[in-house]
């Protein structure tokens, strides 16, 4: 299989940071504020390695890094250390040695995003078609019934009532409001995907909808997908290896099953025995 | 000077700084030049942008026509031209187009083509064309930098989405030479063509907003549509299909003011006054 993404000691600080910042905090010491200067870890030395076509797992409680991550990998922020390479058709792009217009390049083009919380992923001024439309116009295709036929092929793929795509995205329910976000991410035909959360605060029959379109899209597209939640259901479901992590540190690693049948670290052992 | 007042009111060094603005706008089309917009002895608002552009190119022997909303003799055309006929002696005035070598207008660009050897100066209210989507200057600045444009487009789009066709009736956002996209300042679409590889230099200048922009001679100048649904001019027509004419000279290709007479009856008249009158001087010989 290709590589696509190639992730190396990632960090984050939030604060001034100090020498004794990463030995001070972690899992063994059950926190993540720095005692020294009072800066909270949120990441430490994230390393992996993603595919083609792969959905990768990141789960662990609230607080443990694994948003942080995607952001950082995302452009919402830039990590306080660490390394990650993007391997594209066109070569391979160190992604926090690229100059802003590189990065806003990337994140317009090439990745795509579909966060928890729709007001970050969508513009709830203009319609649904028009959220779609803008990814597309950054792609210059110029073409307004193209626009639209494009648009009105993704809302269908994604099951949202295609009559609907001409009302604000406000208007619609939560579970459809993800779904126009997903069409959004896609709409560039994107190879790597980040989901933060995404079934998170929706109810089951919609959780599943949208969990099994999200199967679907990756095998019809191949896209690669980093997906971030809590719910050891969506990881069981979407996700061909997971991370496990506490306190901004990767405590376990490995494939889903093996980590859902055989956890090896405790904390991983008490999240599987608590929902099951 | 007899009166204590410097020629052209500016001091040299402004006009100076002026000038040196309009040389990297001149070499960057379409791109917004910050500049010290002067205090000037009339509200922000009432053409200062326009009117320190016009004191900083004039010469005494230039021949300056001032126009506001196409005609000479409106209240803002006259104080303008009051004062720079006061504070540059000597300097000659005009209502023709033909004599003129520095135009400021507001508004409007003159029905006739402009030539070579006339520079025309834009009062601009707005500069910026991304404000409408985009509220950070230091935002606008990058999408500027990097030619994204897709929100302004995706306001074309849900415009078309809504009423079936582009409603921008002025400020029509406009590409020139390919990259940046200008505020045109408030013309009608109908004179947004003209930008387009035009003979004369076109100057804008933003006195509140503090920027200055050109679109120098035979430039692009392209506006904002989508390849299926072409820009579209102000068309005129009845609702018999036919082309409205001016009441007064009855030119049916110029662009048309509506009002209503002294009858309660709506009548259509030439917005470019010095161009309908000569338009009346021909046909009556």
């Amino acid at each position: 299989m290709d590589k696509i993404l190639e992730v190396k000691g990632l960090s984050q600080v939030y604060g001034p940071g100090c020498d004794l910042c990463f030995a001070s905090t972690g899992p063994d010491l059950e926190t993540n504020i720095c005692p020294h200067c009072g800066s909270i870890v949120a990441l430490h030395d994230l390393s992996f390695d993603l595919y083609k076509g792969e959905i990768l797992g990141i789960m662990g409680e609230s607080g443990s890094g694994k948003s942080t991550a995607v952001k950082c990998l995302y452009f919402d922020q830039m990590p306080y250390s660490g390394n990650a390479i993007f391997f594209d058709d066109s070569g391979q792009m160190p992604l926090f040695k690229l100059n802003p217009a590189q990065r806003r390049s990337l994140r317009n083009h090439r990745f795509g995003m579909v966060y928890q919380n729709p007001n970050l992923g969508l513009n709830f001024d203009i319609s649904a078609g028009g959220n779609i439309a803008e990814r597309l116009l950054m792609s210059q295709v110029m073409n307004y019934s193209e626009i639209r036929e494009r648009a009105r092929e993704l809302l269908a793929r994604t099951e949202v009532l295609t009559e609907r795509m001409d009302e604000l995205p406000k208007n619609f329910s939560g579970g459809m409001q993800q779904r126009v976000q997903i069409a959004k991410a896609l709409a560039t035909r994107p190879p790597l995907l980040f989901l933060d959360e995404v079934t998170t605060g929706l109810d089951l029959s919609v959780q599943a909808k949208i969990l099994d379109l999200i199967l679907e899209i990756q095998s019809e597209l191949n896209t690669a997908m980093i997906v971030v939640t809590h719910d050891l259901g969506v990881i069981r479901l979407l996700a061909g290896r997971t991370l496990v992590m506490k306190y901004g540190r990767v405590i376990e690693s490995g494939l889903t099953d093996q980590i859902l049948e055989d956890p090896q670290h405790a904390y991983t052992q008490q999240l599987v025995a608590s929902a099951l | 000077m007899s009166n204590g007042i410097n020629f052209a009111f500016l001091d040299e060094y402004a006009k100076r700084e002026i000038r040196r603005s309009l040389i990297k706008a001149i070499c960057i089309p379409g791109y917004q030049v910050p500049y010290s917009s002067r205090e000037m002895p009339m509200g922000r608002g009432f053409g200062t942008g326009g009117l320190q552009l016009t004191l900083a190119l004039i010469g005494a022997d230039d021949t300056l026509k001032v126009i506001d909303q196409g005609s000479d003799d409106s209240v803002n055309a006259v104080n303008l031209r009051k004062f720079i006929e006061m504070t540059c002696p000597g300097i000659a005035t005009t209502t023709r187009l033909q004599e003129a070598t520095l135009i400021q207008s507001r508004h409007r660009i003159p029905e006739q083509a402009l030539r070579a050897d006339q520079i025309l100066v834009l009062q601009v209210p707005y500069p910026d064309a991304l404000v409408i989507v985009e509220p950070s200057e230091d935002k606008r600045k990058i999408m500027h930098g990097e030619a994204d444009y897709s929100r302004l487009l995706v306001k074309l789009y849900e415009d078309i989405v809504k009423f079936d066709e582009i409603t921008i009736s002025h400020r029509y956002p406009t590409r020139i030479n390919g990259h940046y996209i200008i505020d045109p300042s408030p013309i009608p679409r109908y004179d947004v063509p003209k930008l387009h590889n035009s003979k004369a230099l076109i100057l804008f200048g933003a006195g509140r907003e503090k920027k200055i922009y050109a679109v120098p001679p035979h430039c692009l100048a392209e506006p904002l549509a989508f390849d299926d649904v072409p820009f579209r001019i102000e068309d005129f027509s009845d609702s018999h299909g036919e082309r409205r004419a001016c009441k007064l000279c009855g030119s049916k290709t110029s662009f048309l003011d509506e009002f209503i007479d002294e009858q309660g009856v709506r009548v259509y008249q030439c917005s470019d006054s010095d161009y309908c009158e000569q338009q009346q001087e021909c046909a009556h010989g």
